[in-house]
This record gives C-alpha cells, structure tokens and sequence, in this order.
C-alpha cells in the first residue's frame, strides 16, 4: 500500500504542467504505484476564498475512491469552521492551510485558533513549506517559504494539533524536531518529497536521527515528479517493515491515527 | 549503458570529514541506479582554501589530481573533467593541457568567470585542442549576481558556443534552479549546446519542454549532487520517449561529444 498524502489536482497559474486532471493525477499514480493520493484543489491555494474549490474536489474524489480529499481551509474567513465539519463529514483524511499563500501570519492569533479546531476534529492540519524552489519562481510569485519557527508555534499552541509539513528540507526538518520537545515531535509528519537522497544522503541520516515513524510518502505532483519519491526509497537500504511505516502506516495510524 | 555526465567527488582536502562517505555513497548509488560511467569534477578545495566556484590554481591543480587519482582508482566506473579558473589564463590552459595527459576527458566550468567573457576564449581553445566538450556550470535565467559566484545563463553561454563552433558544450543542471524554460528557448539556434538534466529539480513539464525545445539529441543524463532526482528523471524519460530516444540520452549522445575512447567500447 503507497499512500501519496501531497497531492494536487487542477492547474498552476505561473506555469502550464502537464498532468493535472484527475484523469491525469490517477495516471500518474499508476505509473508510480501509488495506490492513494490525498489531493487538494491546487488553483483554490492562490484563490481569495480558497474554500470554493472544496465542493469540486469532493464531488472529484466522491468518484474516484483512490483520491482523498485534502479541502482547504481559510481562518480568516468567515464561516471557517464549517470547512472542518464538512472535511469530518466527508471522510477528509486531513486539510489544507498554506497561511503564507493565504496573505494569513503563519503563527499569528488565526492559525492558532485553526491549529486548535483542527486538534479537536482530530483532522490533521497539512502545511507546504513551499510549491516550488525559490530560485525559480515566476517573477509574481512572491510568496515566501514558511519558516521552522511557524512550524514550531503552532505545534506548542494546541497538545492536539496533528501537522503534516509538506516540501520540506533537511535543514528544516532538523530545526523543528530539535527544536521541539518529544512529545511536540511526535505530533509532526514530513513528507519525503523536498529531502535529498545520495550522496548527501539527508533522508537516510533524517530516518536514523528523527525517526522513520515521522515520515509519509509524499510527492507534490504533479508540481513535480511523483517518480522522485519512490526513487529517494528506492536508494535507501530500508527494511520492508519500515518502508511500509513511510509508504502507509504512518499516515494511517500516526497522523491520522 | 547509462553515463553520468555532471557527478562530482569530494577528497581529503575538502572541508567535509564525511568526504569518503560522501564518494562511497554515490558508488553505491550507482549500482541501484545502473549507472556505468560518472564523469566527475572535482571544483578544488571544495571552499576550504578558495571559494568553490573560485578556485585558486593551487586548489584547481589540487582538485584535479585527487579526481585523476580517483579515476585510476576506479578505471571502469570514473572519468575526469578537469576543472579550472579562467581569470588564471596560463594556468588553466597549462592545467587543460596537463590533464589531457592524466586522461580526462572534458573541461568543467563553474563560476569564476561570466560565460561570454573574451577570457574564457583561450581556455575554450585548449579544450577544443583536445576535442573536450565544456561542461558549463548554469544559473538559469539569472536575472541578479548571487552571492559566492560570477553565475552564467544559458544566453551567455550560448554567445561563448557561438564564437567556438566546433567545441561542444553541456548546459549544466538544467534542474538546479533558475527558470528552466528561458534556457531552453536560449538553446534553440546554437545546436552545439547540450542540455544536461541534472540538478535537484524534478518540475512536471520540464522534461517534455526539454525534449520539445532541443530535442532528444542534445540531452545528456545526469545527476549532480542529488541522485535520487536523476532516478526519477530517469524513470520519467522512460515514459516519455522511444527506446532508441532513451538511448540517445542516456549515453549514445555522450559518446558522441566526448573524446573518442573516453568511455568503454568507443
């Protein structure tokens, strides 16, 4: 079982990418083994009201059971909590706040409200360090990267909240986990899709430092080759039974769990 | 047969203690991966004695005879690009033409120099003594100088091709940052330009705008510094192209620009 837990569906507006249909999302999939991929309506992220994607991602993932709906949600807007029963209603296996791509503080009073809704729902709260590479950015697209220190306020601000940190690098990693008490690290997931494999070998050194119970498979497609994921596993000398941990365990029992 | 175009080794002069891990551990990765040939740079120090893409001469030399001791190490699997900075004119082409004789096999560029510069020309021409291609290291679409290197982008590279027709140069890491597609629409005209697809990048769209905008004979497979993103690229092109197109990335277009015999069974 291979569970993509960064998804996308729908196009990005600095760049035509291939691929971004649901039909073109599950092809993808296909070609990569994965047997899951938990999407959110890409466009809604650089929309004023990112919340009016959620319907048409339902109503998507309604008919394609290997999607999972990843709704978004907008503390700043009224009615914000509505999202949360709705993604609980639905089946949402988490949700979706980019506050920096939102024009939201990262940790100011809003996300800690959300970050302690969502530790109530028990919905687990996804965050993107970054869609693409800063060097590379299309000359509009200001948006900075989150820092750790974001991270780091709002897994404090609620003993609940349950963060999926996607796009994140080593550096990063490191600078949360260690910078956080055990018990706030264990309420934080990285996916693999921003970690380097060999030589520098971050993700081999990150499982034995942080621990592969903190990792979800995860690729940001179709921003970015879901084929880069399963090579970072492929290139490390893993165990099955942990590699089962990264691909779908800990998705299903540690963040979701 | 897969040939890695832009790899790298460290050695003991370098800053990193982990520097044999380091090496053992792209080996290793090889062997997953498939790949058969690394041409490999060594950029000096490594920023221990000189900045990385300012090597000293001393550091450059240096450089270049920890990789040539590797290569003789590792006969099947390492070749050599030699690697030196041309704001030391005598030196680099003295250095070009010492290398030769240790058995490299191409001129790797980083960042001393602005790629259109005159002073890059007589360095261009010792390469081209020895038919080496020029390995060129590439901010793409530098729109700024960033801090620790004089960076160069595909149109500046381009204007060095053109005034050096019959040396062939590699775009390097059309992956590693910048804006991929100002290159590629750079490269169109200047057919002695090959793209190497290397770098930490693995954007969708990126490879079919590459084999859209140069086509599948100027592509050249590699991974720089993080082989986990060549493997996928690797796996993606799979996809993406015939057999004898893989092919030609994967190493009949290597064998073509490099010097005859550089790689097993030319």
């Amino acid at each position: 079982m291979r569970i993509d837990a960064n998804a996308f569906l729908g196009a990005y507006p600095y760049a035509r990418v291939p691929g971004t249909s649901p039909d073109g999302v599950l092809a993808a999939m296909q070609r990569t083994g994965v047997d899951e991929a938990w999407v959110t309506h890409l466009p809604s992220l650089f929309w004023r009201d990112p919340t009016e994607g959620n319907a048409w991602l339902y109503e998507t993932c309604t008919k394609e059971r290997r999607l999972k709906p990843v709704p978004c949600v907008h503390p700043g807007l009224n009615k914000w909590e509505e999202v949360l029963s709705d993604a609980s209603a639905q089946g949402a296996p988490a949700v979706r706040c980019d506050p920096l791509y939102f024009g939201v503080d990262p940790a100011g009073p809003e996300m800690l409200v959300l970050a302690a809704a969502c530790g109530a729902a028990q919905l687990p709260l996804t965050l993107a360090v970054r869609l693409e590479d800063l060097r590379q950015r299309h000359p509009n697209d200001r948006v900075p990267d989150l820092t750790p220190g974001a991270v780091r306020a709002l897994v404090r601000s609620d003993e609940d909240v349950h963060l999926l940190v996607t796009h994140a690098d080593r550096g990063f990693i490191e600078e949360v986990h260690f910078g956080s008490t055990p018990e706030e690290a264990r309420r934080i997931w990285w996916d693999v899709c921003w970690i380097w494999g060999p030589p520098e070998d971050h993700l081999e050194t990150l499982l034995a430092t942080v621990g592969v119970e903190r990792f979800v498979f995860g690729t940001g497609q179709p921003l970015r080759l879901p084929e880069n994921a399963v090579a970072k596993l492929d290139l490390l000398d893993l165990p099955a039974k942990d590699r089962a941990k990264i691909e779908s365990e800990n998705a299903h029992s540690g963040l979701c769990g | 047969m897969l040939i890695d175009v832009h790899a790298h080794f460290h050695h003991a002069a370098s800053p990193r203690a982990d520097w044999r891990e380091r090496n053992a551990s792209r080996l290793k990765a090889d062997e997953k991966i498939g790949v058969a040939i690394h041409v490999a740079s060594i950029l000096g120090s490594w920023g221990r004695t000189s900045p990385v893409y300012f090597p000293s001469p001393a550091d450059a030399t240096a450089g270049n005879d920890a990789l040539f001791a590797l290569q003789r190490e590792h006969p099947d699997r390492i070749r050599g690009y030699v690697t030196v900075n041309p704001n030391y004119t005598a030196h680099a082409t003295a250095e070009i033409d010492r290398a030769a004789k240790l058995g490299a096999v191409g001129l790797k560029l980083a960042a001393s120099r602005r790629a259109n510069d005159p002073l890059l020309d007589p360095v261009i021409a010792a390469a081209e003594r020895h038919h080496f291609p020029v390995l060129h290291h590439i901010w793409q679409h530098r729109r700024h100088d960033w801090p620790g290197q004089e960076a160069s982008d595909a149109v500046e590279l381009c204007a060095l091709a053109a005034r050096h027709p019959h040396v062939n140069f590699i775009l390097a890491h059309i992956g590693g940052g910048g804006d991929w597609r100002h290159s590629l629409h750079a490269l169109v005209r200047h057919h002695n330009v090959f793209v190497d697809l290397s770098g930490s990048g693995v954007d969708g769209g990126m490879l079919e705008a590459c084999v859209a905008g140069v086509g599948a004979e100027r592509l050249l497979w590699g991974s720089d510094i993080t082989m986990c993103t060549g493997l996928a690229k690797l796996r993606y092109l799979t996809h993406l192209l015939a057999p004898a197109e893989l092919e030609l990335v994967t190493w009949k277009n290597a064998g073509r620009i490099f010097p005859r015999g550089a790689f097993p069974g030319d």
